[in-house]
């Protein structure tokens, strides 16, 4: 009896080599529960020594059923479970949900709105990438990075605590604009972590870039080229590490993104560390971003007034017949969109997170298809591993900063 | 050394067993690392820095079940999940105690559909609940606190009772 | 529609006499199951679309005859140009013809399809259940299939509820 036949891993015969089959190579089950998956991934190695012949991600360990519970839900409604889609970007998948939906109702969002989603957005994607930064830190035993960045991600938290309420799962924006306009402290807690980030940045960098643990660990490590990328549709950070410039930030800019000046770090290499170099970039990009939007938030109204869509602000209610209608109707039955499809994408921390949102006259979304970066992203991992050590799957796999709840939705 | 510097010298100190197992379980319980979804990036801030869950002897997270004592279930268990988190908990030695840490854990929150556990209890025995969405690492640690209580109040009655069910 | 699109939209009607529906700027156009690979390979070796960016499906169940529709989103990074393909399909059980040898991210998306929808691609090289487990019956995107609901458990109906939990009281 061969090794495969002992493990019950026969549905897995025809992805590896026949090496396997005579028991010259071993198997090694890596997950679902491993301190460096980030999450519950299933890795399925085969190894010749240490060197990694094939692997084979098993996923679905997290899979919860969000496109189809969203269908059951109001176009309101929905937007919570985008939320716990991709845990580290909440924010991120809310603006991709809510102009989806403003596409689809053809629905305005004043000035107001924009600037603070591009705030928030961009500081969210600073929140993102210093999670990678720490868990991946920790991967290559660097344990004082956890530590480091997570003080600054508190910071980052305790501003959308301010604005909405809550650390993580915020629901901030809504359909045709924000939920309420942000409090007075707002803009000085923005600007006290303006000042301080730079210098945070800064230190990170000293600790890593020309460490040469860190070289040794990820120079050269995990090669990417571009046309298995583009054929994997890998997007984000390991795209442009690999020397391709596409951000839809700047290729097809959304929210405003087309009056600040920014630039997209792009890398030639396409190893471990050009994504490394890349996502750190990245954070001081989006950190300009944050400051310029903050100088040229403008004042009015946070949330459109088209009251078929929008509903109207608490205080109306009490003096107005119609408001009151409104607010009734849209919180029991919701707004109808019309019979139709519209995909819209927006530039994740991660990469492409796109939204097919497919309507049927009524106040549900007919379909709700969420395109995730992680998915595609990881499908690569295992054209990038081949030929490594089971050590540096580690480093590769932090480099392209998976979650799981991206993947499995 | 060690206590008699910091208490001075304290002779003799008499106390019962039962007391003692207990408090030095409830001191250095290892939690398993075990992230299941958004609660995790809750549990790790619980960790970091700014909360530090070793101030109550929780830093230790054991990678291997088999060297852990409790298990936080942080996040949403699909059906897919179910059998490898029950294979997990009969791999932790006895005593063993689980959190439910948030609500996709407790009832299965926000999602009640086709693919996820409404309730991590539908596969392990749960002594603590944490409610919230995910909780802050605050209402964590109040959790931790929480079981910690009831670990001060067994007693070798109790545990040679589970031992017999189990068994 | 874009300028730039509309050569690309007039080669394809021409070639596989693809209809097409437009709606706020966007381009959907509907080729037949058997055209799908043509149509791909074209648009990735002629007009630069080289990224597949979604891979999915519709159910239309049980208001439309052609029951589902996969839906080829297509990006041109060159061009910066999108472009959606739908290729309806009728029955229970119905079969599309593989695009993994165009597009190797088709290779996931489409066991997606084929756990979600049950849509199968002939010419697959690993057809397998990709997020569901593998003893699962039915498959949970389709319009048929129920999103599936448990009763909460409150003080009123405890004991009840409590009796199905066999694990609970270890």
């Amino acid at each position: 009896m061969s090794q495969i036949e002992e493990v019950g891993l026969d549905k897995f015969k025809h992805l590896v080599s026949e090496r396997a089959l005579t028991g010259e190579t071993m198997l090694l089950n890596m997950g679902p529960q491993h301190p460096s998956t980030h999450g519950v991934l299933r890795l399925l190695l085969e190894l010749d020594g240490e060197i990694i012949v094939n692997c084979i991600p098993d996923i679905g360990y997290l899979h919860t059923g969000i496109e189809k519970n969203m269908e059951a839900k109001t176009y309101q409604k929905a937007e919570v479970m985008t939320d716990r889609l991709d845990y580290m970007n909440p924010i991120g998948n809310n603006l991709a949900y809510v102009m989806a939906v403003e596409k689809l109702v053809d629905l305005d969002v004043p000035a107001r709105a924009q600037g603070l989603r591009v705030i928030l957005t961009e500081l969210q994607r600073i929140s993102s990438h210093l999670v990678w930064l720490g868990t991946s830190g920790l991967d290559l035993a660097a344990m004082s990075m956890f530590l480091y960045c997570f003080r600054e991600r508190e910071q980052i938290l305790d501003i959308f605590e301010l604005v909405s309420g809550q650390r993580m799962m915020t629901t901030y924006f809504r359909p045709g604009g924000v939920w309420r306009d942000v409090p007075v402290e707002f803009e000085k807690a923005v600007r006290d972590f303006i000042k301080i980030f730079p210098k945070r940045v800064d230190q990170y960098e000293t600790l890593l870039t020309k460490n040469p643990f860190l070289l040794d660990r990820t120079l050269g490590i995990g090669k990417l080229d571009v046309a298995t990328a583009l054929s994997f549709g890998v997007t984000g950070p390991p795209l442009r590490a690999s020397g391709i410039d596409w951000d839809l930030r700047k290729a097809r800019p959304y929210c405003g993104y087309e009056q600040y000046d920014f630039n997209v770090p792009t890398r030639t290499e396409g190893d471990t560390y050009a994504r490394y170099l890349v996502r750190v970039q990245e954070m001081r990009e989006s950190l300009k971003i944050v400051e310029q939007a903050l100088n040229k938030l403008p004042l009015g109204p946070v949330r459109s007034g088209n009251r078929k869509f929008v509903t109207p602000p608490r205080s109306e209610i009490g003096v107005s017949m119609e408001s009151l209608i409104h607010h009734f109707k849209l919180w029991t039955e919701g707004f109808s969109a019309p019979k139709a499809s519209i995909y819209s994408a927006v530039e994740s921390p991660r990469g492409e997170l796109g939204l097919l949102l497919e309507g049927d006259g009524g106040p549900k979304p007919y379909r709700v298809h969420l395109r995730t970066p992680s998915f595609d992203n990881l499908a690569v991992l295992s054209q990038i591993v081949k030929g490594h050590l089971v050590a540096d799957l580690v480093a590769i796999l932090s480099s392209i900063d998976i979650v799981l709840g991206d993947i499995d939705r | 050394m060690g206590v008699e510097q910091k208490l001075g010298n304290m002779g003799v100190v008499t106390t019962t067993l039962e007391g003692v197992v207990n408090w030095s379980r409830t001191n250095a319980m290892w939690p398993m690392l075990f992230g299941l979804a958004c609660c995790a990036i809750e549990m790790m801030s619980a960790q970091s820095s700014s909360y530090d869950m070793s101030r109550f002897g929780m830093e230790l997270m054991r990678a291997s079940p088999r060297q852990s004592d409790l298990m936080i279930v942080a996040g949403r268990v699909s059906k897919k999940m179910g059998p490898v988190l029950r294979r997990l908990y009969d791999q932790m030695p006895e005593p063993k105690w689980v959190i439910a840490m948030g609500d996709c854990a407790s009832c299965g929150g926000v999602f009640n559909n086709y693919a996820i556990f409404q309730g991590v209890d539908e596969v392990v025995p749960v002594d603590v609940f944490v409610a919230g969405c995910p909780p802050r690492p605050e209402a964590l640690i109040h959790g931790v606190m929480t079981i910690h209580e009831k670990v001060k109040g067994e007693s070798f009655k109790q545990y040679a009772e589970k031992y017999k069910q189990t068994t | 529609m874009d300028k730039k699109l509309e050569p690309i939209v007039k080669s394809l009607q021409d070639k596989f006499s693809a209809t097409f529906e437009e709606f706020r700027d966007e381009v959907h156009l509907f080729v037949k199951p058997e055209q799908i690979v043509d149509a791909l390979t074209l648009l990735r070796d002629e007009y630069n679309f080289e990224l597949l960016s979604a891979l999915t499906a519709v159910d239309y169940y049980p208001q439309e005859t052609p029951r589902f529709h996969v839906v080829y989103q297509l990006t041109s990074i060159a061009k910066n140009l999108s472009v959606q393909i739908r290729v309806p399909v009728n029955g229970s059980s119905p079969k599309v013809p593989t695009a993994t040898h165009v597009y190797d991210v088709a290779n996931w998306r489409e066991r997606e399809l084929l756990d979600m929808f049950g849509i199968e691609f002939d010419g697959h090289p690993d057809p397998r259940r990709i997020l569901s487990p593998e003893d699962m019956e039915g498959h949970p995107l389709r319009k048929d299939f129920p999103l599936g609901y448990e009763e909460p458990q409150f003080t009123f109906n405890f004991d009840e509820i409590d009796l199905r939990k066999p694990y609970a009281k270890e």
